[in-house]
Formats: C-alpha cells, sequence, structure tokens
C-alpha cells in the first residue's frame, strides 16, 4: 500500500463511556489519520468515520439519548458513512439483540444481525485467544510507528462480557469465527459463532483489538473510510481545517496517561 | 478454523473490563428495585452491599458482605457488571461471591475488617478486585496482591467529597514526584512508599497508576462527580449520595450525564438543575469521626 498517496482521514470515536481512548490511542499510531472524541452533534458532523467502543451498550445508549444522538448516529450510518462498533459497538449496530435490560434501549440498527449480549457469561468467563486472521486483515501491512502483529495469520482477541452474533443476514459478510467448547456447544446446541462481521460501510467486532498491540483492525476500518471517500469526494462534509478539536484539557490539566496494553501473560 | 485456546480470566482480562467502565458511574444498591433504577439511570454496574455507608454509620455494627440471595436477585433483575463488597481479608466471603458470579469483587474498609492485618490475595482468584487506596503506597501494595482495579478511599457515607479530592491528590502527587527522580533513588523512594520496586518503577515509566482508577468516598453531587473527573479520575462510585437524596433516579441520571460531560460546564449547570435535597454531610473534623479509611493501609 502506497502511505504517501494515502487520503488524510477524521475518524471518530464515540466518547460518551467506555474505552475511547484505546481507540484513539490505536488510530494515532497510523499514518495520515487524524482522531478525535465525539461527543455532540456538531463533532460527528466533522468526522469521515465512527468508532462506538466497548463500554456498557445501556450507559451510552442512554447518554445518546439524553442529547438527541440517536437520530444523528442513525443518519451518519445510514448515509454510507463507515461505522465500525466493538463490543458494545456490535450492539449498537445490531437490527436485532437478545439479553436486553427490561424495556429493550435504543438501538442504531443497519446490521443484519441477531446478537446475544453476554453471550459468554459473567466476568469470570471472559477469556483471551488468538483467531485466524480473515483475508482482509492478513492482507493489509502495518508501518511506521506501527508494531508489527505477533503472527500474520492470527490475531489476538479479548472477549470481555463479550456479545455473539447468532444469526447474521445474506449481505453480512462474517470475518472471524469463534468455536465454542464442548461444554460451551451443548448449553448453546451449536458449535460456533460469529465474533467479526462486516456489511458494506459497517463492521463489527464482538473483542477488542484496541486492547491489543495489533493495529491491523483499525487499519482495515481506516481503509473502508479512505475507500468510501474516493467514492464520494463530493460528499465530504468538511472542509480540510475544520475537524473539531477534542476538549482533552481543561481544569487542572492533569489527567494522566492511558494505560499500556497489558500482555497475555502479564500479571503484577 | 483452527481450534481455539482460550486463556480464562487473564490480568488483560480483569484490568478490561475495569477500562469497558471508564468514564461511568459504579452505584451502591442494596436490593434489586434499587439496581433497576441505577441502570435505568445508566449506571455502567452496581456495588451490592448490605447497606450504604450512611447507614452503616448511623446503626453501627459490624458490617458484612450482602445476603448471598439479595447478590442473586440483584444479578437477575441487571444486565449490566453487578460488583460486591466482601470484607477486608474476608477470603471466603469473596470466593462465596465468585460462586455467585459477581463480576468485580470490592475488598472494601467500609464493611468492617475481618483480618486487620492482611488483606485477600487476590491472584488465588478468577474474578477481578477492586481495592481502596488513600495514597500510592497503598495502590501499588493492593495491585501487588492482584487488585485489577484501584479507588481512591475518600469517606464513604459522608456525602463531604473532601476526603476523596486528598487522595487523589495523594496519588497523583506522588506520581509525579516518581516522575522527577532519578532512576537510582527509586529504591529508597519505594522503600519509603512501602511497594514493591518493580511496580514503583513501571509507574513511573507509565505515569499513572498501571490499573484504572476511580474515585469514591464522599461524591453526592453531579460538580463533584465532574471534580473528581477533571482532577484525572477514570469514573465515580457513587454511594449513599443516591439513594439517601431526595429524588434517586434524578440524580443518578444527573451524575452519570455529568461523567460523560465533566469539561463542559454550561452542561453541568443543565444537569445540576432541580435534583432536590441532597444527602445530609458530614464533617470529617469533628471530634468524633469514624475514619473508614483509616481501618486499612
Amino acid at each position: 500500500m502506497a502511505e504517501r498517496d494515502a487520503a488524510e482521514v477524521c475518524i471518530g470515536v464515540l466518547a460518551l463511556q467506555g474505552a475511547f481512548r484505546e481507540h484513539l490511542a490505536c488510530l494515532r499510531k497510523l499514518p495520515r489519520v487524524h482522531a478525535v472524541e465525539v461527543r455532540t452533534k456538531e463533532q460527528l458532523a466533522g468526522v469521515d468515520g465512527l468508532i462506538i467502543p466497548g463500554g456498557e451498550s445501556t450507559t451510552m445508549a442512554l447518554i445518546a439519548e439524553r442529547w438527541g444522538l440517536i437520530p444523528e448516529l442513525r443518519s451518519f450510518a445510514a448515509g454510507g458513512s463507515p461505522v465500525w462498533g466493538t463490543c458494545a459497538g456490535l450492539i449498537f449496530l445490531a437490527d436485532r439483540a437478545t439479553g436486553q435490560k427490561e424495556g429493550g434501549q435504543a438501538l442504531l440498527g443497519g446490521l443484519d444481525c441477531l446478537v446475544q449480549r453476554n453471550f459468554f457469561g459473567a466476568q469470570v468467563d471472559s477469556f483471551e485467544t488468538q483467531l485466524p486472521a480473515p483475508e482482509p486483515l492478513s492482507a493489509l501491512r502495518v508501518s511506521g510507528a506501527a508494531a508489527p502483529a505477533p503472527g500474520a495469520d492470527s490475531f489476538r482477541a479479548l472477549f470481555i462480557r463479550a456479545p455473539a452474533v447468532l444469526e447474521a443476514g445474506a449481505s453480512v459478510e462474517v470475518l472471524a469465527e469463534y468455536r465454542l467448547s464442548p461444554t460451551e456447544a451443548e448449553a448453546q446446541g451449536r458449535q460456533s459463532v460469529a465474533v467479526a462481521v462486516r456489511s458494506k460501510q459497517l463492521l463489527a467486532t464482538a473483542f477488542h483489538p484496541e486492547l491489543t498491540d495489533d493495529l491491523r483492525w483499525h487499519l482495515l476500518f481506516v481503509e473502508m473510510v479512505r475507500e468510501r471517500l474516493r467514492g464520494s469526494s463530493s460528499l465530504r462534509k468538511r472542509g480540510p481545517d475544520s475537524a473539531p478539536a477534542a476538549p482533552e484539557r481543561a481544569g487542572s490539566g492533569t489527567r494522566p496517561a492511558d494505560l499500556p496494553v497489558v500482555g497475555p501473560s502479564d500479571a503484577y | 478454523m483452527a481450534t481455539n485456546q482460550a486463556q480464562k480470566s487473564t490480568f488483560a482480562v480483569k484490568v478490561g473490563l475495569a477500562q469497558m467502565l471508564k468514564g461511568g458511574v459504579i452505584m451502591d444498591v442494596t436490593t434489586a428495585d434499587e439496581a433497576r433504577i441505577a441502570e435505568e439511570a445508566g449506571a455502567v454496574a452496581v456495588m451490592a452491599l448490605e447497606r450504604v455507608p450512611a447507614d452503616i454509620r448511623k446503626d453501627g455494627g459490624v458490617a458484612r458482605m450482602s445476603d448471598a440471595g439479595i447478590i442473586r436477585e440483584i444479578k437477575e433483575a441487571v444486565t449490566i457488571p453487578v460488583m460486591a463488597k466482601a470484607r477486608i481479608g474476608h477470603f471466603v466471603e469473596a470466593q462465596i461471591l465468585e460462586a455467585l458470579d459477581v463480576d468485580y469483587v470490592d475488598e472494601s474498609e467500609v464493611l468492617t475488617p475481618a483480618d486487620d492485618v492482611h488483606h485477600i490475595n487476590k491472584h488465588n482468584f478468577k474474578v477481578p478486585f477492586v481495592c481502596g487506596c488513600r495514597d500510592l503506597g497503598e495502590a501499588l501494595r493492593r495491585i501487588a496482591e492482584g487488585a485489577a482495579m484501584i479507588r481512591t478511599k475518600g469517606e464513604a457515607g459522608t456525602g463531604n467529597v473532601v476526603e476523596a479530592v486528598r487522595h487523589c491528590r495523594a496519588v497523583q502527587g506522588a506520581i509525579r514526584t516518581l516522575q522527577t527522580m532519578d532512576d537510582d533513588e527509586v529504591y529508597v523512594f519505594a522503600k519509603e512508599l512501602r511497594a514493591p520496586v518493580e511496580l514503583v518503577r513501571q509507574t513511573k515509566t507509565l505515569g499513572r497508576l498501571p490499573v484504572v482508577n476511580f474515585a469514591a468516598g464522599g461524591v453526592a453531587t453531579p460538580a463533584d462527580a465532574a471534580l473528581m473527573m477533571q482532577m484525572g479520575m477514570d469514573g465515580v462510585f457513587v454511594g449513599s449520595g443516591i439513594f439517601k437524596s431526595g429524588d434517586p433516579a434524578a440524580r443518578a441520571r444527573a451524575i452519570v450525564q455529568a461523567v460523560t460531560h465533566y469539561n463542559d460546564p454550561k452542561i453541568l449547570a443543565e444537569v445540576s438543575c432541580g435534583l432536590g435535597e441532597p444527602m445530609v454531610g458530614i464533617d470529617c473534623r469533628d471530634k468524633n469521626f469514624n475514619s473508614y479509611a483509616a481501618r486499612s493501609e
């Protein structure tokens, strides 16, 4: 990939709650990517693509509703702008979800999937594993400041009270599956579940690439955003200088640095 | 498809859940009904305990882990993570909480300590732990014992944010001091902190605690919550501040909004309107004041 020719893109990360700073840190390691926090309609209008991070989907939905963001997010995605949801973000994007809180919750939809919240159970059942890298991922080459992936043919996946895709429509491309253990398979009555899916401009993963030092999922999404910009440069809503600055430092300005990536065998 | 080797409960997975809670509010609840109110208000998790700290202060006696049946009811009532408190050093209460599938255990000084010398060896558990601290040394000692998340202690049940601020400044001030030190000076600093030198060195490199750090103990208003966030905390615990106030649902919603928009005074003004009576506050300098934070070190 000729990075010198790659278009400059502005990626927003929905910063209502959750692991949004981890996504920003990953994006900022990629060349020609400008990454900003999105909390308001105005900030959303200035970005080319949006990541909905991991966190509590009920919390994010309630805060988004309170400030009228849900219809704005819906029209952002419906207008063809790429959106990537990780974990809670996957639940946001799915057309159908089970295991909702009483009374349900506002969802964006757009991804023809049935998702089950907390598919793998409580926190004691949360886990990490290596999964085979799908072709679109293994074809990518990360350079620049980005650390090389540990193995090009697999990727590290952390599942934290994670959801899973139970059914995917015909328009949905399954990028990664997780094979259930014999006990899980018996309890669920199936051998595997989809954990990464893509449909046109929507990408969704049940795991957390932002908690690893493998940047390929972020690059894959950035390339989806570039693809979209190439196809519709006239639709671009913002000028080169109008990207909103994230309000990162205020008050006493003492917000400490972010957490590092915790390795598979790290413990203190 | 290759066979997956799933590793459960790695430290990355334990810290990972705390990372997903960042920018959120964790609310103390004593019943399934309160847990529903908290979830509806946008809590990222609920903390199950027998009595809220304000009642523990008022009624006295020994405060213990919540009834296991109530924890089960709370787990059934909500979809958000459920945390529960165990007494300091009471590793059997922690075993019971793990068996109940709670998502995080808070080894808490708000309950009456079961061991006034030793904390739980948290490495022995699959369930992750959050522990309190008043300063950097205390935080790193808890992390050495296996805690995957830290909260500054504050003084629970007082509605007075002064101790939360003090402990937050103590941790961050010590980290700033550490960062200005020569590497040769770290050994003696670790000795003074009474913390493992490896963790002290790592904290120096990172410029922060090596795990997620929430504020706790005395947060009663949206402004209190935003104050702790602007001071660099990753999120807040609110205990008695919600269910001991005049309108718990409205106050809970407002504190959630304040933690998201902590840097926007206009929004903070808007969410601070018409919340009803806050909880009654207690002066922590009173002669008869009983410090919970000082119960462990």
